[in-house]
């Protein structure tokens, strides 16, 4: 076998549609390599455990915690942030929503708030709100009180619901 | 904080693997889903470690029917088994126990071989296996090994796996006509590790009970099984909270711990019951 421990991996991936080469150090968690190498600060990092969800990014069409995952494991992945869901518009709908309900204070948690919910909302149900709090039980957002987050998601899932029967 | 680590390589297969392994001078982890290695490394508890990445070894994933048991294997993460209908139709625990694992954005990265290996003793998965009585499947460079889930788990964060011996996968046995299969925890909130849990399966053959949270290991709580064969749950929740010795913590007293074992032995059983009806 070629393959033998390295202190820098080389890893060939997409983020937000455009392909990307590069070579990280092994310890470098996926959110920094995006937000220090790449420049896409919108995934926050924050507790850097795994408990906080500030970091959620989408890895092959999953929420993902971007502190648990080590950017030398992104090799061969598709990764979208939040900007590449701004740019195409996945998430219009929600981001509206969150401003129009005032669903969010500081903004800390909100780029995280938005991939894990859209997760949920992709899944194409009508989710109950006991559903929407536990999908986002992972996210904390010390603002809210989260009461107007879940109205945010029930609405948007309400709302893809009737479009999608019109 | 930042995660260190002394290096990393991706194994191709489990040969491979096992040749990282022994090249690692003793520093070697497999690293597979990292929900819970990752973190670790990220809070310094284990630093210079040489990562062995063989989340992309493709035959330790999936799950099949094998006879009377279904095969699970190692890398098979948490939302798959949640979803999967072969779960849901022979092994339900597992099914119902997914929920209780974490958030959904962990589900989706982290696996049943890393959550069996790693073994934290509040975890679901161990506790599953012990009341299933599955079959773990390990391989090292001697070759290949089966160990009863009752054989596997020794202390906190400790299993009878060797240095450098890799779990494979697991076996199950498919519930038979009218198994019951049910697991009870409490957590503070949503995702928590529980403070105490406790899985029950009910066969022609008798009642299992696995308890976690509530020691070093998770446990069969065999005085309980007995009294729940015999068809005593005054005795059973008596025998349990006898047979566990639970520890105090900044998340609950061992008094506390002990008390809810014997709650949720209670519900498990009316769950159990009232499938029944």
């Amino acid at each position: 076998m070629t393959q033998t421990f390295r202190d820098r991996v080389d890893v060939s991936l997409t983020v937000n549609g455009e392909p990307v080469e590069a070579r990280v150090p092994v310890g470098q968690h996926l959110i920094d390599f995006l937000r220090t190498d790449l420049g896409l600060t919108g995934a926050h990092a924050s507790c850097e455990h795994g408990v906080c969800g500030a970091c959620t990014l989408r890895v092959d069409g999953q929420a993902v915690r971007g502190c648990l995952m080590l950017a030398a494991q992104a090799d061969g992945a598709e990764i979208w942030t939040v900007e590449g869901l701004t740019d195409t518009g996945t998430i219009r709908d929600l981001q509206d929503a969150f401003v129009a309900r005032n669903a969010l204070q500081c903004g800390f948690c909100t780029p995280g708030m938005l991939v894990a919910a859209e997760e949920l909302l992709e899944a194409g149900t009508l989710p109950s709100r006991a559903e929407i709090r536990e999908h986002l039980s992972g996210n904390y957002c010390r603002c809210t009180g989260y009461e107007a987050i879940v109205d945010v998601v029930e609405s948007v899932a309400r709302a893809r619901a009737g479009k999608a029967q019109a | 904080m930042k995660a260190s680590a002394g290096g990393y390589a991706r194994a191709v297969d489990v040969p491979h693997a096992l040749e990282l392994m022994a090249g690692s001078a003793g520093a070697g982890r497999y690293l597979a889903g990292g929900q819970s290695l990752v973190a670790a490394l990220n809070m310094r508890l284990s630093e210079g470690d040489m990562l062995i990445d063989i989340s992309r070894i493709a035959d330790l994933s999936g799950i099949r029917e094998d006879g009377d048991h279904l095969r699970i294997g190692a890398l098979t993460r948490h939302a798959d088994i949640g979803r999967d209908a072969l779960i849901r139709t022979h092994a339900p625990l597992l099914s119902d126990a997914v929920r209780h694992i974490a958030h959904a954005a962990i589900r989706n990265r982290g696996t049943i071989g890393g959550a069996l290996a790693h073994a934290d003793p509040a975890a679901e998965f161990p506790a599953c296996a012990l009341a299933l009585g599955a079959t773990l499947h390990a391989q090292g460079g001697t070759g290949t090994r089966d160990i009863a889930a009752e054989e596997f788990f020794e202390d906190v964060f400790t299993t009878t796996l060797a240095e450098g011996e890799i779990l494979t996968g697991l076996s199950v046995p498919k519930a038979e006509a009218g198994e019951v299969q049910v697991i009870e925890e409490v957590a503070r909130r949503s995702g928590d590790y529980a403070l105490t849990g406790l899985c029950l399966v009910r066969r022609a053959a008798g009642h299992r009970l696995s308890i976690f949270s509530a020691g070093p290991v998770p446990m069969l709580a065999r005085g309980a099984m007995a009294a729940l064969d015999a068809g005593d749950l005054d005795a059973a929740v008596e025998a349990l909270r006898a047979e566990i010795d639970p520890p105090s913590d900044t998340q609950a007293s061992g008094s506390y711990r002990r008390h809810l074992a014997g709650v949720l032995l209670r519900r498990a059983v009316k769950r159990i019951e009232g499938d029944r009806a």
